[in-house]
This record gives C-alpha cells, structure tokens and sequence, in this order.
C-alpha cells in the first residue's frame, strides 16, 4: 500500500503571499493566502518593491497558519515545493529562500515548481486530469494554451505576443475609470450591457494558436480618444462589452480549434482571468456542446494560491525531482517539460 | 549555546557559528555574489564543516538592515524562516553597527557608511568605547550628515566598504578629526554581529522586518501627489 504524501506549497511569485498542505497532489489540507491588493490599489497596480516588503512581512505567518490549520508538524511532511519562476524576481526569491531555509531546517526534500504548472495542476484538487489535456493559463501575467499528453508533459502551442489578457483588462479599464483591479468591472459592465461596440478580434495569421491583445487595447483607446475628440460621450457599458466580446470570441474559438485537433480528452481553464463570467460560460457551452469535459477551478484555486504549487510540486516529488540549495528565484523561467 | 549569524546586507556575505562564547567558523566574501543563490548554500556548507546540524542551533542573529533591499530581505528570509521552525529565538541587529564593531575600542566615534547613489548613503554614528547609537541610523545626505558628525569636535574613524567613494569629502568637511579604518576592517563580519546579538534582545520572529530607513520610490512619488491636493 502507498504511503500518502504531504507537500508544503509556497507561493510568492506576485502580490499574494501563500503556503499550502496538499495530500498526494489531490486534496487540500490547508491553504492561506495573504493578498496585498488593498496596499497596490493606490498605485493602480503591483509595485514590485512594495510586493517584495509583503512578503518578507507575511511569510513566517502564512507558512504557520498553513501548519497549523492543517495540525500538522514540519517532520510529518515529505517535501518542501515553492514557485521558482516566472514571476517577479524580489518577490520570488522571498518565497525561495523561506522554501530553502525551511527545507535544511528540516532535512526535507525541496522542489521548484513553474508557476503556469502550478495553475494547470489547480484543477486536479478538484478533478482529476485526464490526458491528452488541454490547459488555457489566463490572468494578469499569463496567457498560454499548453498541451499535455500525460502528466509533466507540458508543450505550450500558442502564447501571448504582447500582453497578458489580464494586463489589456487592467489598462481598458484603467481607461474607463474602473478601479484596480479592473478585470471584475469589465466583467460585470459587459454583463449588464444590452449592447456592445464591434472591437477587431485578432486571429492572427491563420492557424496560429497565439494570442495579440495589444491590438485590441489600442483599438478601444482610440474609440474612446475619437469619441473624446468629437465631444461625444461613450458609454462605459457598450466598451466594455465590445472589448470583452472581442476577447472571448477569439480565447473560445482558438481553444476550441486546439481541443479538436489535438483531439483532447479534457479542456481545462486556470489562472485569474479564467473567473471572468463572460469567458467562462462561453467556453461551457461551446465545450458541453463538442461534449468535450471542460473544467475550470473554484475561484480560490484560480488565481494565485500555494495548493496548486504543491499539487504540481506533489507529481515531481514522486518524480524525484528536487532542487538544491543553491536554487535562484527565476522571473523568466521557461516550462518545461518533467519526463 | 550555538549561534548562527547571517549578514546579506549588502554585497558582502558574512557567516558565523559561536558556541559557548567560541568562534567555530567565520567567513567573509566580498565577490558581489548573488546572496539568493548562495547564502543557503554557504550555511550549509559552513554548518557541515563546523558538524553542526540544524537541530543544534540554539540562536539566529542576523543583520536587518539598512543596506541592499534584496540583500537585507535575503538574509531576513533565511533567518526567520531558520527561526520560527526551529523554535528558537531571533535577534536582529543594524547592520550599520555590525560595520561599526570593527572599529570597536577607537578613541572617539566610528561612523559607519553603505552607499546608496546620488551622494547619498546609509550611515550612522556610533560610541567607539561602548558602540552605543550617537546619531541613529538614517539615509541622508552624506554631506549633510558629515556637517552633524562635525559639530562633536571629536576623532571619528570611518568604516565600511564604500569609505572609499566618499573618502575626499569626508576629509574635506572633517579634516583631520577623519580616521579611516584599514581595508580589512571594511567589511562586516558575523563574529561581530553575534556579539551584538547577544545583547540585545530577542524579537517576534513573526514581526521582524528590515530595517530599509527609506521608504519606496513609489510610496515617496504617492505622498507628494498626496500632499499637493488641496484639503
């Protein structure tokens, strides 16, 4: 009979500080996250510096908080995983070092886990995965579409040229005066929108599963700077809706094509975008209607958290795969593959 | 009773292990090293020679600042993580005054210094006989602080490594009141900190943070903003 596994999941990588107890890469234990979202609100976004002072704050706590809620003491653990990368580079080696620290304190194994790994294995605390898979990573940082013919077997088909989807919902937003972030504003204007401006879909040329949204962004600061121009009010609602259309459309349409070619199994959806409402009903229904399983996590699990670093960190303990000392904080690492 | 101190404050790499009032193992580097990738490795490797487990650890002194922002939350990192899961206490020292040890027993001041650009630096002044604070620790001009140093009238030896950029004002201002310590008594050493660190008293793991004496670009260009809005 297999012993069950216990990963300590750290996470820094950002703006929130987070550590986990995962129990064989399937159920969650326990799981904090310290968000430092009120303190970057005044800046209208994530000042590294600021980021990094958190989480040198907050990180004997959250680890602690992750021990005790789960009643559970450092010798009963079998590994130590914490993003290595990418990420922003002071935050990342905070949580770096507390992993490594922590690890030699205890004689436990430690594993550096990629962070866009991380958010693919988020869903794997709630569903199992089934390969081949199909994984989008949407938020603020990411936005990748990955193909995995089994676990650790990670092939990124198509990625962002320019920003992130998170990143182009932020600065439309900041355009419209939402406030930061603005994401959940845009999601929620579009929805109570009853009429929406035609907004390009990039598709790029044909075949390619990347993605522009830079493209789109200046789109829409044109419109409002036109209208601006001509004295001409806008709607915040029709905008909203048009640039949110815009990026649903061209997300659904591209994963549905990759599902279909690279005849998955399983879609899944991760990431701090992958809560928009709008994106997330329209690929339920293009994805119940291919009867292909979709699957996207809880809230909690999509955006950033320390149980899916654990999850991934759990399959690449029972791989072997475990880092040194000498690990770095890696802000541009790439994914790779673990087989 | 065994100590373990770290200092990351600034390029240099400075570790300790004393036990019982015995010097195991120093070392110091002054190789610009990355800190995040070497200061575990280092620990490990030093606690290995000196056969000292973690477990055996009874105290963490560590360096909190002010320095390299990175360096400084590298080592306070590492040291309260060390800390809190070994359950033993943590006492945090300037790193200003770890500098200022090496110039411990001079008749007169020791003026500690970091540079921090634009003529600016981290700097402090401290008793030479007893290293009790003379002026705090402070991010300031250095100019204008050598101006304060000035006012006391007394012998002040100089240390640190950045001495050297800052060397002909400080005997343009001061004269021949300036010392300045040898090269090798420039860089911090962790024998020093732990013996401060025995003074003083332990903190809450939990809420030691850096000592950065400066606030964030950011927060310094929010605050103006802040200021210029009428009421």
């Amino acid at each position: 009979m297999n012993k069950d596994i216990y990963i300590l999941g750290i996470e820094t990588s950002c703006d929130e500080t987070a550590a986990s107890i995962v129990k064989n890469g399937t159920e969650i234990i326990s799981n904090v996250v310290a968000s430092q979202i009120e303190s970057h609100k005044r800046f209208g976004g994530v000042v590294p510096e600021i980021a990094s002072r958190h989480h040198v704050e907050q990180i004997t706590l959250v680890i602690e908080e992750a021990l005790q809620l789960a009643a559970m003491e450092p010798h009963q653990l079998n590994a130590v995983a914490v993003t290595e990368g990418p990420g922003l580079v002071g935050a990342l080696l905070i949580g770096v070092n507390a992993a490594k620290a922590f690890a030699f304190a205890h004689q436990l194994p430690l594993v550096g886990v990629h962070h866009i790994a991380g958010h693919i294995y988020a869903n794997r605390l709630e569903q199992e995965m089934e390969f081949p898979l199909l994984a989008l990573v949407i938020s603020g940082g990411h936005t990748e579409l990955i193909y995995m013919k089994e676990h650790g077997d990670f092939t990124v088909i198509g990625e962002t040229r320019d920003d992130a989807a998170g990143e182009a919902y932020d600065k439309v937003a900041r355009t419209l005066d939402l406030p930061y972030p603005g994401g959940p504003h845009i999601d929620r204007l579009a929805h109570a929108s009853d009429e929406a401006i035609a907004f390009p879909r990039i598709w790029l040329e044909e075949g390619s599963y990347d993605f522009s949204f830079s493209g789109l962004k200046s789109s829409v600061l044109n419109y409002m700077h036109n209208a601006a121009q001509r004295g001409e009010k806008i709607a915040p609602e029709h905008v909203a809706a048009g640039f949110q259309n815009s990026v649903v459309e061209v997300v659904t349409g591209k994963m549905l094509r990759a599902a279909e070619e690279y005849k998955v199994q399983q879609v899944i959806a991760a990431g701090g975008v992958a809560a928009n409402k709008g994106l997330r009903s329209s690929l339920e229904s293009v994805f119940k209607e291919k009867e292909i399983p979709f699957y996207i996590p809880s809230l909690p699990l999509c955006t950033d958290n320390a149980a899916m670093i654990a999850a991934a960190g759990t399959v690449m303990y029972e791989k072997g795969l475990y880092g040194t000392m000498a690990m770095n904080g890696r802000p541009g690492m790439p994914l790779t593959s673990w087989i | 009773m065994i100590y373990l101190g770290i200092d990351t404050s600034n390029s240099p790499l400075a570790l300790a292990l004393i036990e019982d009032g015995k010097v195991l193992i120093e070392e110091t580097s002054n190789l610009k090293i990355n800190h995040s990738l070497t200061a575990m490795p280092a620990i490990e490797e030093m606690m290995k020679k000196a056969k000292v487990a973690p477990a055996d650890l009874t105290h963490i002194a560590v360096a909190e600042g002010p320095g390299s922002y990175t360096g400084v939350r590298i080592g306070l990192t590492i040291a309260k993580t060390l800390a809190w899961s070994l359950k033993i206490p943590l006492h945090p020292v300037s790193s200003l005054k770890v500098l200022a040890a090496n110039g411990q027993g001079f008749e007169g001041l020791v003026c500690p210094l970091m540079d921090a650009r634009r003529g600016t630096a981290f700097i402090g002044l401290y008793e030479g006989s007893s290293l009790m604070p003379v002026i705090g620790d402070q991010h300031s001009d250095v100019k204008e602080f050598l101006l304060k140093v000035k006012e006391f009238n007394r012998p002040v030896l100089f240390t640190g490594m950045d001495v050297s950029l800052h060397e002909a004002l400080i005997s343009e201002v001061l004269g021949e009141t300036a010392h300045f310590s040898g090269m090798q008594n420039r860089l911090p050493r962790a024998s020093n900190l732990i013996l401060l660190a025995q003074e003083s008293p332990e903190s809450n793991v939990h809420h030691a943070v850096p000592e950065y004496r400066r606030i964030t670009e950011a927060e310094a260009n929010y605050n103006k903003a802040q200021e210029g809005q009428p009421l």
